[in-house]
């Protein structure tokens, strides 16, 4: 095996890098918290600006997933807000895959540049799990589709222009064969947006869509075909646009603060410690798999699974462990003097269980594992 | 260079002929019946002529020159069919030894894991109930021992062939300074760890076999979701475990002067890698035993069945170094700086 990034993605990492330390600064991390939207504004712009979106955009640039995970896991590793612009390329991924080329020229544009933000309304407040059973319709009426329902966890619906909408277009057909995707503007008159707060500071929306007109120019992909466009999404997400290591900038904040404070001597620290790393190393070696697997021409969606069980868990255990040891200190949101990791503990124990929730649930995944890697029956 | 996390073809066909050789000539019943010593002289002459024993010498020694990631798909098949012969040791010792006997296997080498004592026994020596020669640290000197096996040694857990050995009696040549011998542990923890992916490998295998034939209330156990879940996570562990262990091989074999930037999850320096691959794989082994065990339901517990044996040596292989704290302080050592003071 070979674990060495060939020099192309070394120059590119650099770039990343060099990017980072100019736009993720202190002020746009703390931003974050305090807007409850995850993402910078500025930093996507940059990578727009030098090609860089078009060129990690798989099939428009270079495509590379390899680059792809360098980018997103350097990004993560920074503790740079990167959730809008992992969903908005994932996107563009699909709308350059499935759409047509009128689609391509309207919407792939303004998404590379790093102007526009895409937020994904798949959830509904009664279906998330068994996604293929949501209620939301879309009805023909003429030229053009009318969509009534509602969605909920619609995050970023808040900032984006774009929204990708997974409706049922046939009661008659089974489940997953009576779905259609669609990709309007979010300013389409009839949507309304109402912020939903969480544990971990980030404000995702539940949506409403009252008669919400739009023409074929919507649709993404074939009608009835929106299971096939779901996979579309998953099958270019690959597990590669982060979300895997997030446990080492905790890390990184709790080593300052316990150093600071004469703490790290103990032995139970020490030892916490160097296991967490190797979870992390493990986690971004699965990853990695991902990207390779994906870079060979494969389709790492069962690795993806693995990966994420896996990372997710390494991730909350290092929250635990953080806070735990921390004592008091951990309990110390940010900005409070003598908050443990500059409150980046307390954060960590709050964000990190959603990990295991959004995405696709941790027991959705293990069912996956088991059923598709260990020939497991089916259960349920 | 570039990434790429696949077995070369040259190591597809290692795999495959000694996972061949062992299915044939090492099924669980050979391990079985070299309880407890946990040694099969004939299996290791049969192992010789594979060329086993030298593999990783340099070809001017009359060895094979093989890399260490081609070591690593060998000592994962040893684990996987947890073979009564200490390939392992041998391999390990052999990255510092290169007398003729040594490279053609007709001589066994054990590593001395843990230094001598103040009276110059290595005590509990891996191996060393059947090896000819011994390799370890005794004072702040790396020395190799000559001297006649006992060929038996306490009875434990693993049905390892233990036992004590001296550092001092016998033929003893003084190697170098004591720092000499790490090189030799880097490989014993970096083979050890693919053996104990192995272990894991083969736990899982039989566990999902059984759960997929033993049917209770009218159907297979394996159907049963709490049952999925457990085992779910085995091949998690072992291709996290496998992918480290890899890379640990591939930085020793090509890095120089790597990275322990920990703070950005940069690590390619070879040894530290390899000592994170040894944790690893330990817990991963442990689990994937622990796991396959249970879900045997009470045939799991019987002598009788193979997964008691892979139980205890997933235990056994990897507590013989030391308790799994001091291991983890090491590495932190390794990572954070020794503590001061
Ligand atoms: C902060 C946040 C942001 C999100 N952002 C988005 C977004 O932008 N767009 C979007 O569409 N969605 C989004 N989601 C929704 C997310 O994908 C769903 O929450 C997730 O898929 C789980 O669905 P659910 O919440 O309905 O839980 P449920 O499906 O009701 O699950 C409840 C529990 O039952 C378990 N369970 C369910 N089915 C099974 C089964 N078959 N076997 C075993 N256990 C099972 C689950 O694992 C879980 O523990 C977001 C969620 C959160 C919390």
């Amino acid at each position: 095996m070979d674990f060495a990034l060939s020099s192309d993605v070394v120059e590119f990492r650099d770039e990343i890098r060099s990017i980072i330390r100019e736009f993720v600064t202190p002020e746009i991390a703390d931003r974050m918290h305090t807007t409850g939207v995850f993402d910078a504004p500025e930093l996507n712009l940059e990578l727009g600006r030098r090609g860089i979106l078009e060129r990690a955009c798989p099939g428009l640039g270079k495509g590379d997933p390899i680059e792809m995970y360098v980018m997103f896991n350097e990004l993560e590793k920074a503790g740079a807000p990167y959730d809008g612009l992992a969903v908005a390329l994932m996107i563009a991924a699909v709308v350059n895959k499935l759409g047509t080329d009128e689609q391509k020229e309207r919407i792939i544009p303004s998404i590379i540049s790093g102007e526009a933000l895409v937020c994904m309304g798949y959830s509904e407040a009664d279906f998330g799990s068994d996604l293929a059973s949501i209620k939301t319709r879309a009805v023909k009426d003429g030229d053009e589709w009318v969509i009534n329902g509602s969605k909920m966890w619609t995050t970023l619906a808040q900032v984006a222009e774009w929204l990708i909408l997974l409706t049922r277009t046939d009661l008659d057909l089974p489940k997953h064969k009576g779905l259609t995707m669609f990709m309007l503007p979010m300013n389409t008159p009839g949507i309304t947006v109402e912020p939903v707060h969480t544990l971990g500071t980030e404000i995702t929306n539940a949506t409403w869509y009252d008669d919400v007109r739009v023409g074929d120019e919507a649709v993404l992909g074939d009608e009835n075909g929106g299971w096939r466009t779901m996979t579309t999404v998953l099958a270019f997400e690959r597990g590669v646009m982060g979300g895997t290591n997030a446990g080492v900038p905790l890390l990184r904040h709790f080593h300052e603060w316990a150093v600071a404070n004469g703490v790290f001597n103990e032995p139970t620290t020490r030892e916490r410690m160097a296991r967490s790393i190797i979870d992390m190393q493990v986690a971004t070696l699965l990853t990695m798999r991902s990207a390779w697997i994906a870079a060979s021409g494969g389709m790492p969606g069962l690795e993806g699974s693995m990966t994420k069980v896996f990372a997710v868990e390494a991730y909350q255990r290092a929250s635990r462990w953080t806070q735990a040891t921390a004592g008091p200190a951990g309990l110390l949101q940010f900005h409070e003097e003598g908050a443990a990791g500059e409150g980046f503990v307390e954060y960590d124990a709050r964000h990190s269980p959603v990990m295991s929730i959004y995405g696709g649930t941790t027991e959705i995944n293990r069912n996956n594992i088991a059923e598709r890697h260990l020939g497991l029956p089916k259960s349920r | 260079m570039s990434v790429d996390l696949g077995l070369s073809p040259d190591q597809e066909s290692i795999a495959e002929l000694f996972n061949g050789f062992f299915s044939n000539e090492a099924p669980p019943a050979v391990a079985r019946a070299a309880e407890p010593l946990g040694f099969d002289r004939e299996l290791w002459n049969k192992v010789i002529e594979l060329g086993a024993p030298g593999m990783g010498c340099a070809v001017e020694n009359g060895g094979g020159g093989a890399s260490l990631g081609d070591l690593v798909v060998v000592a994962e098949t040893v684990g996987r069919s947890i073979a009564p012969i200490p390939l392992i040791d041998h391999l390990a010792a052999l990255s510092v030894l290169t007398e003729s006997d040594l490279v053609a296997g007709e001589a066994i080498a054990a590593v001395a894991v843990r230094p001598a004592d103040a009276n110059g026994i290595w005590s509990l020596v891996p191996a060393g109930a059947v090896a000819d020669v011994v390799i370890g640290v005794d004072g702040d000197e790396t020395v190799v021992v000559r001297s006649t096996p006992p060929m038996s040694g306490p009875l434990n857990h693993g049905s390892m062939p233990l036992a004590d050995r001296s550092a001092r009696e016998g033929t003893r040549t003084v190697l170098g300074p004591a720092s000499l011998f790490e090189v030799v542990l880097d490989r014993w923890k970096l083979l050890t760890a693919a053996a104990l992916v192995g272990i894991a490998e083969a736990a899982k295998e039989l566990g999902v076999a059984y759960v997929k034939d033993r049917e209770q209330f009218g159907v297979p156990v394996g159907s049963f979701q709490a049952v999925q879940h457990g085992l779910a996570d085995l091949p998690v562990a072992i291709d996290g475990g496998r992918l480290l262990t890899h890379k640990a091989a591939w930085a020793l074999d090509n890095v120089t002067d790597g990275l322990i930037d920990w703070a950005n999850n940069e690590i390619t320096d070879g040894p530290t890698l390899a000592t994170m691959a040894f944790l690893f794989a330990a817990d991963g082994a442990v689990m994937a035993t622990d796991r396959s065990l249970h879900y045997h339901g009470g045939y799991g517990f019987a002598e009788e069945y193979d997964i008691q044996m892979y139980y205890r040596r997933a235990r056994g292989w990897s507590l013989i170094l030391g308790d799994s704290t001091s291991v983890g302080l090491s590495l932190a050592d390794r990572l954070f700086g020794t503590v001061e003071g």
